[in-house]
């Protein structure tokens, strides 16, 4: 079996990732299309929340899969700082603006669900509070690849800005335990049919899960397309710099 | 159809804008990795004929 470092060598990683992306992206496909329409059309209204249930197959997996990116962009992170390897550097900056778009429409979801259920858009709650700062830190990491011209350097200093964003991944997830307090509710997903009271019903959990998994392999369909870009990316400057200098 | 009763305009907005999202996250990591490969594909075809000739 081949050792994981040799999808380090950039030829190595084009190769797999060019036979791996077709299956990944159709599983996305197939999960996130019905995902939805099984829990947008064939799933009932929940008994206090009405419709506004619907939500919840859009707003948790983004959610999930937003503090998921920024995990991953932070082992990434940690490879290239312990290995130098150029291709985890180029996936973290591949992952961050699906991350942002995930980060972006789980706050987006959040606030029309929160709107009827709460009576208010927003609120500076633990959780909500930590999400922002989230989306914030995926805007500044990308501001500072775009900033700075040399991709090593750049890659160093977005590593340690991912670092500390991690913080507020954590955070993120962790609020209700660490604080016990705001409007957000805690995690319902992992006490599903456990016999905890506020788990989430089993007919909504499996179509979530369905376009969880969706997510999931859209947001690794994306990153292995949005590297593969990168690598074309940088061997493009590499070439050009050379031809500056002949 | 499903009755969204009077939570359609949260629910609908909130599908719409994720799918938006998500198609034009989708489309412009296509747009900019054709834009990225014609351009290695010119620069490498330059470097080519530079070679042969």
């Amino acid at each position: 079996m081949a050792s994981i470092w040799e999808y380090a060598n950039p030829r190595r990683f084009m190769a797999t990732s060019g036979a791996l992306l077709p299956w990944v992206a159709a599983i996305a496909a197939l999960c996130l299309i019905g995902g939805l329409i099984w829990g947008f059309f064939f799933t009932p209204d929940d008994f206090r929340q009405g419709s506004t249930v619907k939500i919840i197959y859009v707003h948790v997996p983004s959610a999930i899969m937003a503090i998921n990116a920024w995990l991953m962009m932070l082992v990434a992170s940690l490879i290239w700082f312990v290995r130098r390897h150029h291709v985890s550097a180029l996936a973290a900056k591949a992952a961050a603006p699906v991350g942002m778009v995930f980060t972006l429409i789980a706050l987006f979801t959040g606030a029309v669900w929160g709107q009827p259920m709460w009576g208010t858009w927003w609120e500076w709650d633990p959780r909500l509070t930590s999400f922002l700062i989230l989306f914030l830190f995926y805007l500044g990491y990308m501001a500072l690849w775009e900033a700075i011209e040399n991709p090593d350097q750049a890659a160093d200093l977005t590593a340690v800005l991912c670092l500390v964003g991690s913080v507020f991944a954590i955070l993120s997830r962790y609020a209700l335990v660490f604080w016990n307090q705001g409007l957000h509710q805690g995690t319902t997903v992992t006490t599903a049919g456990v016999g905890v009271e506020e788990g989430v019903s089993s007919v909504f959990l499996y179509p979530m899960l369905t376009v969880l998994t969706g997510f999931a392999f859209l947001f690794l369909a994306l990153v292995l397309y949005r590297t593969r870009t990168e690598i074309r990316s940088r061997r493009l400057k590499a070439l050009i710099a050379q031809e500056r200098m002949a | 159809m499903v009755d969204l009763g009077q939570y359609a305009v949260p629910v609908l907005s909130a599908y719409a804008v994720t799918i938006a999202l998500l198609v034009a996250l989708v489309a412009g990591s296509i747009w900019r990795a054709r834009r990225v490969a014609r351009a290695l594909a010119e620069v490498e075809a330059r470097r080519g004929r530079g070679a042969s000739s």
